[in-house]
């Protein structure tokens, strides 16, 4: 070993002292508390909102910096007297899946290993609304396949929701707007909550989501489309980030027969309510006394 | 149609799903069932053609230079209106939209050649044609003014966008055409 070479490789004495001071001088609280990092922040609901203000801040420069282009992350409140429901025809929808890629490019899903956070099960005529007889993987060269219907299931938004009642560390809650969030920076992964949806509507990261940095979407909300860590759950929020600003979810916005309808259940000239109030209306698994937020309707 | 234009057996059905809501609510904890029934205890009414104002719908989807008409239908030639098969204009055109009893100038206007008109007569344009289509199948008309029939694009709480009934039906030939599917999700493996 050349003399030169050893030289590069030990630290002096005297580096090495430095080199502890500076750690010193750190831990003692110059600059970085680790109790202040977003890791051991207080529960979302909690925080005041400069202290908000600074999370959505920091998250903000860690995704600008990882994908390498400019992401918003917000945290649009919801707005006062406003109460979101959802409707979707079953005598329109084709099962075209037109609404499950658009979810997934709106809302950041993972491509691989692949989320979707909208199945649509193909069901027989003869048989009825049947989950036991569904197929979510029916692969066809036209739909509607003759003899079949479609049903799309997401996050029924359930005002009784099993979800929110389960998860043990409160880290999903229904909004006043009624919109069933997730805060991914609280949720330990437990999937406590998937087990108790009785709709399949919830998804766990099993691995590290991978969205292309040209293929995300850069306007995110926290509660929302923001790009979620491995190890966590996620599902349909109505495209929060689009409804509190006064837009249609993504969804209603593509399906191409307008199956799917979506407004304020406050408003009396909505189309929500004319959907409740002239229409055939059921919901899924009504038995379960979940009161969801989604309603399915014959409108022909 | 007006609360008090509203039939009967309408009246009782809502007044039966408000008791059964309100029933429903004495055993809900949360609430959220009574909220729901008090929702739903004023009903809105239907919207009539004045709601339409502020919607904006497309131009109609006119095949490419086809429009307009009288740059072939010359207006001063009579129209023959004898009902008959097309065999050395329009062949393209598949007409499966009750053929038995229709033909083109039951909408199609002989006066001027580039609108439709009513069953009365009264001309229509084609950026109206929902009004024609309206007059017999008055219940998707209803739907599609209230938003509920067709797709609806924009803002929940404001300006929004309308299709015409053409622009997913063709008037020749109105069944809903089948698609493509977009891919099937992959299944669920077992890890190796």
């Amino acid at each position: 070993m050349s003399p030169s070479c050893s030289e590069e490789l030990a630290p002096s004495r005297r580096d090495f002292m430095c080199a502890l001071a500076g750690c010193a001088a750190a831990t003692a609280g110059l600059c970085v508390d680790p109790t202040h990092t977003p890791f051991f922040r207080d529960h979302l609901r909690e925080l005041a909102p400069d202290e908000i203000a600074r999370l959505l801040h920091e998250k903000e420069s860690e995704l600008t910096a990882r994908f390498g282009r400019a992401v918003t992350v917000g945290m649009e409140p919801p707005r006062p007297g406003v109460e979101f429901a959802y409707a979707l025809d079953l005598t329109r929808c084709v099962g075209c899946r037109r609404c499950v890629y658009a979810c997934v490019e709106e809302n950041n899903q993972s491509r691989d290993p692949q989320i979707h956070w909208i199945r649509v099960l193909e069901m027989e005529k003869d048989k009825g609304v049947d989950f036991a007889h569904a197929d979510a993987y029916y692969d066809a060269e036209q739909v509607p396949r003759p003899g079949h219907f479609y049903v799309p299931v997401a996050c029924q938004h359930c005002r009784n929701a099993p979800c929110v009642k389960t998860c043990p560390v409160g880290a999903t809650w229904q909004e006043p707007d009624g919109i069933v969030v997730i805060d991914y920076d609280w949720c330990i992964g437990c999937r406590c909550c998937m087990s108790a949806c009785p709709y399949g509507a919830r998804h766990f990261n099993w691995g590290e989501p991978d969205v292309p940095a040209e293929e995300l979407n850069p306007k995110t909300h926290l509660l929302g489309n923001v790009p979620r860590p491995a190890g966590v759950v996620e599902k349909c929020t109505f495209c929060i980030h689009r409804v509190r600003q006064g837009l249609y979810p993504a969804c209603v916005e593509v399906c191409p027969v307008g199956a799917r309808k979506f407004g304020d259940l406050n408003d009396p000239a909505s189309e929500i309510r004319y959907i409740l109030e002239h229409k055939r209306v059921f919901v899924l698994k009504g038995e379960l006394h979940t009161l969801p937020r989604f309603y399915y309707f014959f409108g022909a | 149609m007006s609360p008090s234009t509203r039939p009967t057996c309408a009246r009782l059905a809502a007044w039966g799903g408000t008791c059964v809501l309100a029933l429903l609510a004495g055993c809900d904890p949360g609430g959220g069932a009574a909220q729901l029934a008090a929702q739903l205890a004023q009903p809105g009414a239907v919207p009539s053609e004045a709601d339409l104002a502020g919607v904006h719908v497309p131009p109609p989807p006119l095949s490419e230079g086809i429009f307009p008409c009288t740059d072939c239908h010359d207006p001063e030639i009579p129209v023959n209106t004898q009902r008959r098969e097309m065999r050395t204009a329009h062949t393209e055109i598949r007409f499966e939209h009750d053929a038995e009893h229709r033909w083109c100038l039951d909408c199609h206007d002989t006066a001027n050649r580039d609108q439709l008109h009513l069953a009365s007569g009264a001309p229509v344009a084609f950026e109206e044609s929902y009004r024609l289509c309206g007059q017999c199948h008055g219940d998707k008309y209803r739907d599609w003014r209230a938003g509920v029939h067709g797709r609806r694009t924009g803002r929940w709480d404001g300006e929004k966008s309308y299709l015409l009934c053409v622009h997913c039906h063709d008037s020749h030939s109105p069944r809903f055409k089948p698609l493509e599917p977009m891919p099937a999700p992959i299944p669920p493996r077992r890890s190796p």
